[in-house]
Order: structure tokens, then sequence, then C-alpha cells
């Protein structure tokens, strides 16, 4: 099935429906071309992974690491996602309705991330940049050890990790918070959800700060 | 009763627990409160490939004639699941070093002086240049935890792909690129600020266990239409479990970097104290894959301080596909060089000896990413010699191949070898010179 859809000339500019996946594993990933492709049912481990320019919707529940190293495009899941989901994904858009499990965004490196209910533990861990936006709670230790990604969370954080701090939330973060809302179609008021992000103390080892890492 | 004359004085004698080096390492700690991080692998006297020793032919082996008759070096990688396997001329391939920890003229020579060679060099962590790539004929792309630079179009263009679990110099360690090696493209290429330090995690982001590296590798090969082969590397640490496990994770190449293998920077405590000499590693792993029938069907690439022709001869007479050098090709391009002496003096150091390569000082314009330090490295030079030494590694592994009679050097056997101490009998499972005795063996 990916190999068909890795033929741009059959599948460039086409759309696809795959039924019963059957929650096998690495689903629609590789993509390399606009298309949109609807999965109705659960998907596996790293379905969408490294997507670039193709709209995914999974009609159901994601496992580990959906739409990992995703470059461009969209990846949308109707239900709940397993852990890392979006992991190390440079760009483009991933858009959970349910809850992600713990390491959500871990290691993001540019891409938007949207979850509409809450995140688990070392969500954002090591996160470079993006945003990631929570409408509901966050785990323990979120932005454990952050770059330059920033975090939106509506509801509780648990914790925060190493080096996380609340940040004030200014003209320009609502902006944008409301841009990747509208993008995702979620609905959510951007006033209610504070910021998070890098204190930058560790940026450069410091021995006195060795208590943090 | 005393007698009185000049009493002989004790001559000072030095601790040899508490060494000059010892003491050095105790007073830098002290006056800057942070460990000592450092390039290269390990720098003790371990057991090693020197150990060992071929018995040559005699009355019982038949010699093959040196120059005349043929002893084959080729080498075919990834035959297990890749539509296209990776053929060498030579067994000996270029390990990964990451642009970032190097210039891009030394990755750029590294990538000429293997082609010349007709054998593959290895991306690290941080991505694939473009230098790279182009003078690279056989590329192999690491797939690291920290997923710098990684992406589907470099992932498409490699020839084959290295899941990195560990290495030899830090098994279980991950990594720091110290903020002065940040230059503007390093940045851009790692999707971080400049002069940051950058950590590279010791765990993949989104898999734990060979149950979902399983799933992972089934990932990069349908992402891949199923035609690269896929490695595994890992530390030398519990080299027959880990390759077991690497064969069920459906590796179709085996990387094991002994404790001698290098770093581009990690602690010294990691460099020292954790892992496995690679002569300990190698039998081990052969083992794993004889017991599981896939010796020869998944290919096993030995590294961790491999020097010369007679060190590639051994591991693969030990039971290895493949060697890769790291440490070793750096040398051919110009690393250490004691024509730099006197630089090599002004930073505290002698040719032979420096290993900051973390601090991006290197003269030699090799472990730099200072534009005026790295232009001193010219990559077409540095490539040929780096050609050169391959072709003489390879020359002497030949040699010393037809001495026992093989006319490929993947004939080469542990019946060709003997150990000169019993620890390296016991860890390359060959008899101690002079005996039938292999320890561990009734």
């Amino acid at each position: 099935m990916n190999s068909v859809l890795h033929d741009l000339e059959l599948s460039r500019n086409k759309s696809y429906r795959i039924d019963n996946p059957m929650g096998q594993h690495a689903i629609a990933c590789g993509l390399d071309a606009q298309m949109q492709v609807q999965i109705e049912g659960h998907v596996g481990f790293y379905c969408g992974g490294m997507n670039q320019q193709a709209e995914i919707m999974i009609k159901g529940h994601a496992g580990v690491g959906v739409a990992e190293n995703m470059m461009s495009g969209m990846v949308h899941v109707s239900g709940n996602a397993s852990e890392s989901a979006g992991a190390t994904a440079h760009g483009g858009l991933l858009v959970i309705e349910g809850d992600a499990s713990s390491r959500c965004g871990i290691s993001m490196k540019g891409v938007d991330i949207v979850v509409g209910g809450s995140v688990g533990h070392m969500s954002a861990f090591m996160a470079q940049s993006g945003n990631l936006v929570i409408c509901g709670d966050a785990g323990d230790a979120l932005g454990d050890s952050i770059y330059e990604a920033i975090l939106y969370v509506r509801g509780e954080v648990a914790s925060l990790g190493a080096d996380c701090i609340e940040k004030e939330m200014r003209a320009e973060h609502m902006l944008k918070l409301k841009e990747i809302l509208e993008i995702s179609s979620l609905k959510a008021d951007p006033t209610e959800f504070r910021r998070y992000g890098s204190a930058r103390t560790l940026y450069n080892f410091d021995i006195d700060n060795a208590d943090a890492y | 009763m005393a007698m009185k004359q000049n009493i002989p004085r004790t001559q000072p004698r030095k601790s040899a627990t508490f060494d000059d080096y010892t003491l050095s390492e105790i007073r830098r700690a002290a006056v800057t409160g942070i460990y000592d991080i450092r390039g290269g692998g390990a720098k003790r006297k371990l057991p090693g490939l020197d150990d060992l020793l071929f018995l040559g032919a005699s009355m019982s082996r038949y010699p093959l004639e040196g120059y005349r008759e043929s002893c084959g070096t080729d080498v075919v990688l990834g035959t297990r699941f890749a539509k296209n396997p990776i053929r060498l001329k030579i067994p000996i391939t270029i390990a990964g070093m990451s642009f970032g920890s190097l210039s891009a003229q030394a990755k750029e020579a590294l990538g000429r002086g293997a082609t010349i060679a007709g054998t593959s060099t290895t991306t690290g962590d941080g991505g694939m240049t473009h230098e790279e790539r182009g003078q690279s004929e056989i590329l192999v792309y690491q797939y690291l935890p920290s997923r710098y630079g990684m992406n589907p179009d470099d992932l498409r263009k490699a020839d084959a792909i290295e899941v990195v679990v560990g290495q030899g110099a830090k098994p279980g360690g991950g990594g720091m690129l110290l903020g002065q090696k940040i230059s503007d493209r390093v940045a851009e290429m790692r999707n971080l600020p400049k002069g940051i330090d950058q950590r590279s995690a010791c765990r993949h982001p989104d898999w734990t266990g060979p149950d979902d590296l399983e799933i992972k590798i089934n990932e990069l090969r349908e992402i891949t239409d199923w035609e690269k082969p896929i490695y595994i590397k890992i530390g030398g640490a519990r080299p027959y479990y880990d390759t077991a496990l690497s064969v069920k994770a459906g590796a179709d190449v085996i990387v094991i970097d002994g404790m001698q293998g290098g770093t581009a920077a990690t602690q010294e405590v990691f460099i020292e104290h954790v892992g496995q000499p690679t002569l300990a590693c190698i039998r081990p792993a052969v083992k794993a894959l004889q017991d599981l029938g896939m010796h020869r069907k998944v290919q096993l690439i030995v590294s961790g301080g491999i020097r010369n022709g007679a060190d590639v001869a051994k591991a693969l007479a030990l039971g290895a596909d493949a060697v890769s050098i790291g440490s070793a090709a750096l040398v051919a391009l110009g690393d250490n060089d004691p024509e730099l002496e006197e630089e090599y003096q002004k930073l505290g150091t002698t040719a032979g000896a420096y290993d900051d390569w973390h601090e991006g000082q290197d003269p030699a314009g090799i472990s730099t990413q200072d534009p005026e330090l790295a232009n001193r490295l010219d990559p077409i030079l540095a490539g040929r010699r780096l050609a050169n030494f391959l072709k003489v590694i390879t020359l002497e592994a030949q040699t010393v191949t037809r001495a026992c009679g093989k006319s490929h050097v993947l004939n080469l056997e542990p019946e060709d070898l003997v150990a000169l101490t019993v620890e390296s009998a016991a860890m390359a499972q060959v008899p101690l010179a002079g005996t039938d005795w292999i320890p561990g063996k009734k």
C-alpha cells in the first residue's frame, strides 16, 4: 500500500481511503506529495511517519509515534494518540482530538501540535522549536530540558521539567495560538491558555546546575 | 645505635594509585568544577588484537603466492532483506562521524577517500551534508536518538541506514556538542540556536527495546520501499545478547563498536570505564549469529581501534564480515600530525595526544568549525591520503590472508590464530600460543 502512495505518478493530488487498518504499523508513512488519505479505524505505530505535504486523517486512535519526524502537511487523529506523538517532527500540523500519552512532542523541531485533551508525562522533552497546544491538562515534567519550543496549556500542569518556566502571554503569542487553533479546527478560547518555555539556564553547561541534570 | 654518617635518603616514590595523570586530573577537577571531556577512544592499555598472531602456512597448510595468486577482498552487506545490498571492494568502511564534530572539509575528504578505495562512509549526528553525499559513492545515513538533521529526502538519498543504539566509547550514553562548535550552519542543520550546547539523547524518542525497534525498522523500510540495507550499531556492552536482539529486530547488518572506538566528545570516565574492549566483543557477537543460524546472512562489522591490515585480518578471522575505522581515518587525513607540534604545544598538548576535539581548535582543520582552521584541510589531498591508507591496510590484510593459504579475506578463520596471553585467548576463544588450551573450553 505504501509503495502505491509513494508512486507520485499515481498518487499526486489524489484522495485515498484506507478501510480496516486493523492497527497495522507504518501506514501512510513516507508520503511526499499533496494528497488526501483517510484511514477508517485505528492505526499502529508510526502512522504518517516522516510525512511531507500529504493530509492524513485517522478516524480512530493512533499508536506510538504518530507523525514522527513529519516535515510538512497534516496528520489529524480523531481519537487518542499513544506515546511520542509528533516526535522530532520538523514541520506541518499534528492534530489529536483526544488525549496524547507521554512524551508528546518529544524533541520536536518545528511542528505545530494541537491536542484537544490532555498529554502525559515528559511531553515536549528536549523540544527544540514549534508549538505544542494542550487544551486539557499536562502530566509531570512538562517541557523538561526544553529549548526554543513554545507550549500553550489551558488546563492544569502537574509539574514542569528542568528549565521549563511559565512565561508572559504577549499579544504575538495570543495571535499565533489563535491561528494554530483555527487551522486545527479545534474549538478553544486562546485567552484561557498559559504559555511555557525555556528559562535558558541549561543552554551552556554549568557545574552549579548539576542537580538539574 | 645510629651511625654518625650521611644517612642515605630513600628514593622519592610516586604512588602507583595516585600517579601523575591521576593527580593532575584531581587538580584540574578541583579548579574547573567540571569533569574532563575529550575525544578519541580508550587510551588505557587493553587486551587487543595485538595479542593475537596468525600461524601462517606450514606443512599442513598451503600458502598462496603473493602478487600472483588472487586474494579477494570484496564484501556484500545487507543481503538479508534489502533490495539493494551494499557492494564494497574492500572490507573496511568509514565509521559514522558527524558534521559538527568534524569540519565540512573533513567530511568531504572522508567521502573522497572512501570512494577512491571502493568503500562506504557514514554520516553522523547532525545530518547529511551535500559535500559528503556528493563525494561519497556509497553513503550510510545514521539514524540517531537526537534525529538532528534527519529528514526523509536524505533518507532516500542514502545507500544504507544505520540505526545507532550505542557506540563503543560510551555504551548507554548520549553526547554533547559544546556551544563553541555550533556555527550558523551547524545550528541550522540541527534546528537549534547558535552557540548553545547541543545534547544528543542516549535513547531514541519513539521506541524502547527490541520489540519496538523491529517496528521502527519496518517503518524505515516502508519509507524507503525496502531498498536499503538497515544496520544496527551497538556499543560493546553485552555483545551476545545485543547481537541476538538486533537480529530479532530485523537488522541486515550489525555494527559492534568496542571501547577503543572514538568519540567526538565524551566524559573521560565514560570512555575509560564503560564498555568492553573490541577483542572481547567479536566472538560473542559471532556466536550469537551462529547460534541463530545467521552468521554471514546478517553481516557483522567490527569497529573500535582498528589500525592496520593485521587488525583487519584478525577481526575477519574471528568472524566479522568487515571492519570500520574512524580514528585511524582521521590520522590519515592529518589529525595529530607532528608537523603541527608547535600549535599543539600552544594548546597545552603534543602531537599524538591531542584529544580536545570538542573545543573546536584543531590545528589540522579536522575537528573544528572555525573557517580559518577548517580551510587548512585540503579535501582532495586529505582524501587521497585516506585512500592510500585504505589500500595499504587492504594489501596488508591480503598478505596475511595469502600466508594463511586463503584466497579471500573472508576465508580466514579462528583456526588461523593463536593468542599471546591467557586473557586474549579467553576473549578470542583461540588457543594460547604453544598450547592447545582455550580458556573456558574443556
